[in-house]
């Protein structure tokens, strides 16, 4: 710490108004102390937090953002909580990719008779994002590479595909689909993590070429990825109306983002 | 906000006496709120939930044409409703307000850093400031309420609910699935503190139901099917395989509880005498207790423990049970020893404190056990035992000799409760019973409107709680009926016809179902439905949902607001 006196995280959290808030309320009247650190905003539930919500704040130079529902089978909404809990663990995959550490998301559950629970977890994760540091794109000279990837998981997470795929995770994992099929869990969540790879590569590709048209070789270096998967999501980008060929550039296509619909 | 018209945002900010004002500098907090981006209007009050600081309030909002409130003080949980009603009286659309909590959430959690609790402070009136010049009117649609209930389950308490259902002037529909009325008391024999028939006095409450005209009575009957909402519940019911369909305005769960069964603990369903304090209370119903030459109780078996397939939850009702069979037994056969193992004694309240001392006067034994240790029953031979339990009083092994051991187990939740949670989307808690909105603010209403609960189906009680609550639960519903209109929920869901595509996530996820597909195949909102949890507006994969009062937008606002500046 002492190395970091200077530094003051700023971590957003949400809280729903049924459990969270009201413990984070008792907290109060109980006049526990916590660190100043944490700006609540209160939402009805906590399954209103789109994964979009936290990727933005990220965006904004957030060095921690909480979550904070009912415990499970307390939620007010019924299984509001179960569905933030999905959105959570993709958007946990989705921050591995950027850079950016996971650990500086956090879901957990109080209810609202654990003010003690709130404090204790509002103290711990303020000591966790101090031992982390800054966030890299916070302040005046954010890390470029960091923010583009950010960018590029907003925009993995706006879109369709995971969307869905999240939204339905409980359904096919747990009710099974049309079908009656159950996919068990393992099978799922090795399938989110190809989705959400493809997902992200794919949006970060159209956020490199919308600035320029690039070749595959230049995209390999600037995903780290090598030029056949490259050329692959490209393949799947042109498909989608994502992506089309700029120009030939001697026998080296150069590509281009398209403005999606 | 139209785009033509700037946002004139007021901002109070309360001392609360010393409570915010001893540790935020609220004069600071107020000329820093003056800078913020749309804020017409600040000012500081001693109490701005006083009747001076509402009128000032409302006179500010007048005078200067302010568009929307902050109000920065304690919890939007308490006062909210109170400065809402403020606005109204004012002119003001009551969604037209925000509150920023800089009490519970910041002066009395730092009071030891004043200065980082005031750049706090700060801070949250910015975005609650931020999040306010985004807000929008809403209204809460009307509508009428059908002057009728349905109440299910035919126990005690939802005879008692019925009965004061119709005494209002409602008509009532019960429906149970036995044949007979009365539920878990027609298996009672004597009841507590009283020492009168259960039969006594579950007839009198029978001829209640069937003498009134306004009592519709659906007996061998289940709920199969419950679509609508508060005002307009569209009920199927079957009975005996044939379906009848009723309307009502209203719905009371009193479906009750079922009493554990603790097989394989103390030897239960191995050996005859080992019975429950139920089976216990049947078989003397019956006249059928053959004289036991020593009997043992034990106390909170498969209650208060963590272990698997055990309840955490205390069952209420089990001590002064035993109390009043070991007084009954001794009463029946003096001879018989009667000896009650317990972990706590809690006969609770008025009446049944002294109900315990009467036994121990008549040589009821009590020994107390640790939950870590608990007692051992040993089968000597056929009705014949051996109990060994550690006396954590005198700190030393006892031995007793049994030929009849009656466990006191917990009320649990019923199988069909299950059902009836998904079917009225009403939630049930960790420990499997119905689960209130509120525990102290609402504790007979659901968070679904129109939907009541009362008695064990809620949580373990005697039988005078379980008709206090009932009689409760029917006064909460009595309320919208007696209204005949009332007004729902703003806070719900719009769904954008232009970007749905119709691919029914959104329907999945509804706790409610509240969404539904058009004739165009296009999702639509029933707005008495939706309660406004935006698991849907989350989750929409074409992001063509929108929530009223939590748009995106106004969360994002109010959430990067705490980012932006120093």
């Amino acid at each position: 710490m002492t190395e970091r006196s200077g530094f003051e995280p700023k971590i957003i959290g949400f809280l729903c108004n049924w459990c969270s808030y009201a413990g984070a309320d008792l907290a109060g009247v109980s006049r526990m102390q916590y660190p100043t650190n944490i700006r609540v905003v209160r939402v009805m539930c906590s399954g209103r937090i789109d994964p979009i919500i936290p990727l933005e704040v990220f965006m904004k130079g957030a060095d921690g953002v909480i979550v904070l529902g009912c415990h499970p089978a307390d939620c007010h909404y019924v299984e509001g909580n179960l569905y933030e809990e999905k959105k959570i663990e993709m958007l946990k995959k989705l921050l591995a990719l950027t850079g950016l550490q996971p650990e500086r998301l956090r879901l957990d559950w109080v209810s609202a008779s654990e003010g003690q629970r709130f404090a204790r977890i509002v103290t711990e994760f303020t000591e966790k994002i101090r031992e982390l540091g800054p966030s890299p794109v916070r302040g005046k000279n954010p890390n470029k590479e960091i923010l583009k990837n950010l960018e590029a998981a907003r925009n993995a997470a706006s879109d369709f595909r995971l969307r869905v795929l999240v939204g339905r995770e409980r359904e096919l994992t747990e009710k099974g689909n049309v079908y009656h099929e159950k996919i068990p869990l393992e099978q799922f969540d090795s399938l989110l993590d190809e989705v959400v790879e493809a997902e992200f590569m794919q949006q970060k590709i159209h956020l490199l070429t919308h600035t320029e048209p690039l070749s595959v070789k230049a995209l390999a270096e600037a995903t780290g990825l090598e030029p056949a998967a490259v050329l692959k999501q490209i393949v799947n980008m042109r498909r989608r109306n994502m992506i089309t060929v700029d120009r030939i550039k001697g026998t080296t296509p150069l590509y281009r983002a398209l403005e999606v619909a | 906000m139209s785009k033509e018209k700037q946002p004139k945002i007021g901002v109070f900010v309360c001392h609360c006496g010393v409570n915010i004002g001893a540790v935020v500098n609220v004069p600071e907090v107020v000329e820093y709120a003056k800078t913020l981006p749309n804020v017409a209007y600040a000012e500081g009050n001693l109490y701005t939930c006083s009747s001076e600081g509402l009128s000032k309030m409302k006179e500010a909002i007048k005078k200067y044409g302010l568009t929307q409130v902050v109000v920065a003080s304690c919890t939007p949980r308490t006062h909210e409703p109170l400065f809402r009603g403020a606005c109204e009286e004012a002119g003001l659309n009551k969604y037209l307000f925000h509150m920023a909590n800089i009490r519970e959430h910041c002066s009395w959690v730092h009071p030891k850093e004043q200065e980082k609790a005031t750049q706090k402070a700060k801070e949250i009136v910015r975005m609650a400031a931020a999040k306010a010049a985004l807000l929008e009117p809403q209204t809460e649609p009307e509508i009428d309420v059908l002057p009728s209930a349905l109440v299910i389950g035919g126990g005690i308490s939802g005879m008692s609910a019925a009965i004061s259902l119709a005494h209002q002037g409602f008509s009532v529909h019960i429906v149970e699935k036995k044949d007979v009325l009365g539920g878990k008391l027609n298996e009672l024999h004597k009841l507590y503190p009283v020492n009168k028939q259960s039969s006594e006095v579950v007839e009198e409450f029978i001829q209640a139901v069937k003498s009134n005209p306004k009592i519709t009575l659906h007996t061998s009957s289940t709920v199969k099917n419950v679509d609508g909402f508060i005002g307009n519940f569209k009920v199927t019911l079957d009975q005996n395989g044939k379906e009848k369909a009723i309307d009502v305005g209203t719905v009371i769960l009193a479906t009750g509880a079922e009493v554990l069964e603790p097989n394989g603990k103390y030897c239960y369903g191995e050996d005859p005498n080992v019975i429950t304090q139920f089976e216990l209370e049947r078989v003397m119903k019956e006249g059928k207790l053959k004289k036991p030459k020593n009997v043992v109780m034990i106390q909170c078996v498969g209650a208060r423990e963590d272990k698997e397939g055990g309840r955490n939850y205390c069952s209420r009702i089990c001590c002064a049970m035993a109390v009043k069979n070991a007084l009954e037994i001794r009463e029946l056969y003096p001879d018989s020893e009667v000896t009650v193992l317990y972990r706590d004694m809690q006969t609770y309240g008025k009446d049944f404190e002294e109900y315990y001392q009467k036994a121990r006067e008549q040589f009821v034994q009590f020994i107390r056990f640790d939950a870590e240790n608990p007692p051992e029953v040993i089968i000597k031979s056929k009705g014949e035992y051996s109990v060994r339990v550690e006396d954590i009083l005198i700190n030393d092994t006892v031995d007793l000799d049994a030929d009849l051991i009656v466990l006191s187990t917990p009320l649990v939740q019923t199988e069909e409760a299950k059902e009836l949670s998904k079917m009225l989307k009403v939630p049930l808690g960790a420990d499997g019973f119905f689960l209130e909105a509120h525990v102290k603010l609402r504790p007979v209403d659901f968070a679904t409107e129109g939907i009541f609960v009362c008695g064990t189906a809620h949580s373990p009680k005697t039988i005078s709680e379980s008709i206090a609550q009932a009689y409760a639960a029917a006064s909460r519903a009595g309320i919208p009926m007696a209204l005949k209109r009332v007004r729902t929920e703003a806070i719900t869901s719009i769904i954008d016809e232009d970007l749905c595509t119709g691919c029914g996530t959104c329907i999945k996820l509804c706790p409610y179902s509240a969404i539904r597909k058009n004739e165009r195949g296009i999702a639509t909102v029933n707005d008495v439905l939706c309660k406004g949890c935006g698991v849907c507006a989350a989750s929409c994969p074409e992001k063509a949902i929108t929530m009223r009062h939590f748009s995106d937008k106004q969360v994002l606002a109010e959430a990067t607001a705490a980012l932006g500046g120093a």
